[in-house]
């Protein structure tokens, strides 16, 4: 018979507090400015004047299908960035987590 | 601190890829090593809860914003080579699906969040916790340190890396063709907006996480050894109640 270990008891609640954290994900969409040094080709011509040519070349060289953690669309508002932003965390957090244990399963020999 | 493509030029994104290389396949080499089987589902749960972390983004006064990334603790629970192999899975996503960091960059990416922010996070909890008890509030703070200073020096770094492009990369007439930004702008600008905001998220996260583990699973902990056999049924008992 097998009882419930100790830290099988711990991954169950890591597991729940991981649901939790992605309830609440939507509070990440409250800060809407762009993190120092991430701004896309219109903020940097703001702010220095033009756009360097190097820049240019590289940047936007991939088109991400769920870019910005948003569906597609042009959407401005906490309120229609939330759809988008549920659907990241859940496709985020089940293909990191998916790959992150294929890994694991591939490389990892040891059962003692 | 997910720098996106066109901000580093060849000369930098070049050699960050080289620096990763040798990086993950000892990471890879070390988590074979030292990792059981009963562990993986750990690694996976680190990964993805790196990857929401993130999504947890702090505005901070004058319209930037960050967050913190969890690394360190994954480096104090599983390992600092296990944190490059999970961060990097998640930096891989992030930049492939999400747009969030470049491709050029991702050598870069890794080696700020995926290596700094474990490794000085690991070794400050190292250092400071010395032969404490495992829950201590010593060594809770020690773990809560080590990802503030962790998440600060990786920031500090990944402000040098895009200062240094005007100095690297430029036309004949000295107009910078990467980040416009030199060493005196970015390298502040990256400390103030993590050391003020996004490193006390990670203190909280890393404080936090290692109190619960270390409380109510410390033989997750990868190099955690019971003081006694006794200790560890006690601890068994109280678990299972």
């Amino acid at each position: 018979m097998k009882t419930l270990k100790p830290m099988d008891k711990t991954l169950k609640i890591l597991i729940y507090a991981l649901i939790v954290f992605v309830i609440c994900v939507p509070v990440g969409l409250i800060a809407s400015g762009t993190a120092f040094g991430e701004w896309g080709p219109d903020e940097l011509n703001q702010s220095v004047g033009y756009i360097p040519a190097g820049f240019a070349s590289l940047n936007g060289l991939w088109n991400a299908p769920l870019v910005g953690y948003d569906l597609p669309g042009n959407h401005q508002t906490i309120p229609t960035q939330t759809p988008g932003y549920y659907v990241s965390a859940i496709v985020g957090v089940f293909v990191v987590g998916g790959i992150a244990y294929v890994i694991g399963k591939a490389i990892v020999k040891r059962n003692d | 601190m997910h720098i996106p493509d066109g901000y580093l030029g060849p000369t930098t994104f070049i050699i960050m890829y080289l620096i990763m290389i040798p990086i993950w396949i000892y990471a890879g080499y070390w988590v074979q090593k030292s990792l059981r089987s009963r562990q993986i589902p750990y690694l996976a749960l680190g990964a993805a809860f790196s990857f929401v972390i993130m999504m947890f983004n702090v505005p901070v006064p004058g319209g930037s914003s960050g967050h913190a990334v969890g690394s360190a603790l994954v480096g104090i629970i599983l390992g600092p080579w296990t944190a490059v192999v999970t961060t990097s899975c998640a930096l891989l996503i992030q930049c492939l699906i999400f747009g969030d960091g470049g491709i050029t960059a991702f050598g870069a990416n890794c080696f700020n969040m995926g290596t700094v922010i474990p490794f000085v996070g690991y070794y400050t909890y190292k250092l400071i916790a010395g032969n404490s008890e495992i829950t201590s509030k010593l060594r809770i703070a020690a773990a809560a340190i080590g990802g503030y200073l962790g998440l600060a020096v990786a920031a500090g770094i990944a402000g040098f890396e895009m200062g240094i492009q005007p100095i690297l990369e430029h036309t004949a007439t000295g107009t910078p063709l990467y980040m416009p930004y030199g060493l005196n702008v970015t390298v502040p600008a990256m400390l103030i907006d993590h050391m003020g905001f996004f490193c006390w998220v990670e203190l909280i996260v890393t404080g936090l996480g290692f109190a619960y583990i270390a409380k109510n699973s410390p033989e997750v902990i990868f190099n955690y050894k019971p003081p006694s056999s006794k200790t560890i049924e006690e601890q068994k008992e109280v678990g299972s109640s």
